[in-house]
């Protein structure tokens, strides 16, 4: 069994995580594939940023919060064995904090009321990182339904990618939080101090003071949900740190990504966090870095520049060409390849820096196009597997 | 194709994706703001630091930076905005004591809905208002955010009925409604998850502000390199590989690879910039199009190489109008 197999088969939860447009998705459903083709395990994708083809090459006619199965006949009519049953959903955020709100709420009035609140649409929007909050929720749902064996996580595009890791952190700070207490003191109320009073007639002047009434309304209506928050929170904060959860981290060998990766895998060992795998995406073939391509370019641009070379008129008739288009040709891919072994050299020097700070670096090379269907899916979890 | 006038207007907000060179973009366009004569501000929305990399200098402050001449360079602080906020408009003596106000402020402005926005449209607003500069270019927070804070405005004033912030939020609305005054430009690269979210952007700005898109860039588009004859050549060269690793050494195999794979590599990216552009002619937005450097450059040069394929985009001669010329 190899390393990736290994993993697929001993955890309940795995975070994808990277930057975003590395093709976390993507390597996220292929991960999903990996696992049911091996395991006899109940599996479930999580995604948050589907390419719009996923669902389609999934065979769905769209994915929604609910989990919907694969549809195992479409696996073999792909020409693809499976062992375990693949499972998709999506993260909705909208659906998500209405359904929060309903769940948490003490009683129909509040709920009613925080859904009313015309600030309700623009704060649910905005603050505690909503995206990475709900995201954790749902996961924390998932997993406690005990349906599934292994959830395979794509986590959110943020501009920190373990944000999300510290939202239900951020989620029960901000509700024993000074600020928040003073938030909900009634707006006119004698209990103001004299030390918030100057900042009340500023905001009272800019704003006005039926705008902060609004947000003092809201927030102590939010304050009756904090118990029910809270407690999931840390519960979701557990999930995250136990031994069965383990994270992938997702990357290209550009510059930025890459850049971003390391910082991730430094975070996440900082955090004594495990890290399962790094996943190197659309990589460039290696040897497109050997010294010997660079001079063979070299060596070619010199030939076909020299009209008395008959060796490459030879080659024309072979290939039943005009020998000076065919030089033509051979010069213009001579002349390109210097600056995509520039490239190149630079990918191989970021992947030995990676792959010195975690194993295993598992590269995937870039296919033509983003994956349409599930046998390009499955060529790339075999290649995952390979390793 | 019209070529779109963007170094006419006051100010121009370039968003995108991230990753596909919105920052690089913004700058390289004040680089051509900056040389044809006109007074430039560019500014950067978030604390990243990557406009003061492009630029090769250490950090970029509230304060502009001159960075070349007529191109000064500034980061967004909201706080030091609400600061100048409050001593220009509101008047409040002993600025001293905002220090613990400005971070409950901050707090207050992060869950109310717009005021974190105004703040920093105020304050770019303002600056075209004033004068200052003939062209404020706002390298602005990637794709989904920057809409939430174009409309900051337009949410105040639905929300907020009385106040000062109220009155004000009509003076911002007309600089950012009028299309001579104010622009948006989305960069994007030859791929298929930016080509969605650039259309997905257009929309959402035409859905929830009155703020006008001006062009969309594409980055890093690989050129062609063969013609179509040439093409059928460079497909079949794999069946005369060992008579050119007799003639070039082993290492021709890779020479040939690079040739396929960057081939494929153009073609699909075509396809999706295909798709981009038959829905900008639908709502007649231009597109423009700097070519890949293949990380040849670093810093400041790849501003520069940016800035001379988007003054070519531009038009050569991009010399300002005429009562902007000569210094203010």
């Amino acid at each position: 069994m190899t390393g990736l197999d290994a993993l697929l088969a001993s955890r309940e939860m795995i975070l994808v995580t990277g930057s975003g447009g590395v093709g976390k998705t993507t390597i996220a459903a292929a991960l999903g594939l990996a696992a049911v083709e091996r395991q006899q395990r109940s599996v479930l994708v999580v995604t948050v940023d589907p390419a719009r083809r996923l669902a389609t090459a999934l065979g769905l006619d769209g994915i929604g919060n609910t989990p919907i199965e694969v549809d195992p006949t479409a696996f073999s009519d792909a020409g693809v064995d499976i062992r375990g049953r693949l499972h998709v959903a999506m993260l909705d955020t909208k659906a998500g904090w209405d359904e929060l709100i309903r769940r948490h709420a003490p009683d129909a009035a509040t709920r009613d009321a925080v859904l009313a609140n015309p600030l309700y649409d623009n704060l649910t929007g905005r603050f505690v990182h909503s995206h990475d909050y709900l995201a954790m929720e749902q996961l924390h749902d998932l997993h406690a339904t005990g349906t599934y064996d292994l959830v395979i996580v794509d986590t959110p595009p943020s501009r920190n990618a373990l944000s999300i890791l510290d939202a239900p952190g951020r989620m029960a700070d901000f509700f024993g939080s000074r600020l928040l207490r003073w938030l909900t003191v009634p707006y006119r109320s004698r209990l103001f101090s004299a030390a918030s009073r100057p900042f009340q007639q500023i905001a009272d002047r800019i704003l006005g003071s039926r705008f902060l009434q609004d947000i003092a309304d809201f927030f102590i209506l939010f304050q009756r949900m904090e118990r029910g928050f809270v407690r999931r929170a840390r519960e979701v904060e557990a999930l995250i740190a136990d031994p069965r959860t383990s994270f992938v981290v997702v990357t290209t060998l550009e510059a930025a990504p890459a850049h971003e990766a390391r910082f991730l895998i430094e975070e996440l060992n900082a955090r004594r966090l495990p890290l399962g795998a790094v996943v190197a995406n659309r990589v460039l073939p290696d040897h497109l870095a050997d010294r010997a391509a660079t001079d063979a370019a070299a060596t070619l641009l010199e030939v076909v520049g020299d009209v008395d070379d008959q060796r490459i008129d030879e080659a024309a008739r072979r290939l039943d060409v005009e020998a000076s288009r065919l030089r033509r040709v051979l010069a213009k891919a001579a002349t390109r390849f210097d600056d995509v072994s520039m490239v190149a050299s630079r990918e191989v020097d970021r992947r030995d820096e990676l792959a010195a700070l975690v194993e295993p670096l598992i590269p995937v090379p870039w296919s033509s196009g983003d994956v349409h269907d599930l046998a390009g899916l499955a060529s790339i979890a075999e290649r995952l597997r390979d390793g | 194709m019209t070529t779109p006038p963007l170094l006419d207007l006051d100010l121009v907000f370039v968003t995108g994706k991230g990753g596909t060179g919105k920052t690089t973009v913004a700058a390289a366009l004040a680089e051509v703001a900056a040389a044809s004569g006109r007074r430039t501000l560019v500014c950067a929305m978030d604390a990243k630091g990557a406009l003061a990399t492009a630029f090769d200098v250490g950090r970029l402050d509230f304060v502009p930076t001159e960075v070349a001449p007529n191109l000064h360079a500034m980061t967004m602080s909201t706080e030091e905005a609400l600061r100048e906020y409050l001593r220009l408009f509101v008047r409040i003596p002993l600025l001293a004591r905002i220090g613990p106000l400005a971070s409950t402020f901050d707090f207050v402005a992060d869950a109310a809905p717009g005021v974190k926005e105004i703040l920093a449209i105020g304050k770019l607003t303002y600056e075209v208002q004033e004068e200052h500069y003939d062209l404020v270019v706002v390298d602005a927070e990637a794709t989904g955010h920057v809409v939430s804070q174009i409309a900051a405005p337009k949410v105040i004033a639905e929300l907020v009925k009385v106040g000062l912030v109220r009155e004000q939020t009509q003076w911002m609305l007309d600089i950012l409604e009028d299309p001579a005054r104010t622009g948006v430009v989305v960069t994007t690269t030859p791929e298929e998850m930016p080509v969605i979210e650039t259309i997905e952007l257009l929309d959402k700005l035409a859905a929830d502000t009155g703020t006008s898109a001006s062009a969309v860039v594409a980055n890093r588009v690989l050129p062609t390199n063969f013609n179509r004859n040439e093409l059928a050549i460079a497909q079949r060269l794999e069946d005369i590989v060992d008579e050119l690793t007799a003639i070039a050494g082993d290492g021709v195999g890779a020479v040939l690879d690079a040739a396929q794979i960057l081939e494929r590599r153009r073609a699909v990216g075509a396809e999706h910039l295909d798709r981009l552009r038959s829905h900008l002619d639908e709502i007649d937005l231009p597109m423009l199009h700097i070519g890949e450097l293949f990380a040849r450059s670093h810093g400041r040069r790849v501003v520069n190489q940016v800035a001379e394929q988007l003054a070519d985009e531009l038009g050569a001669d991009a010399a300002p109008a005429g009562d902007r010329m000569g210094p203010r």
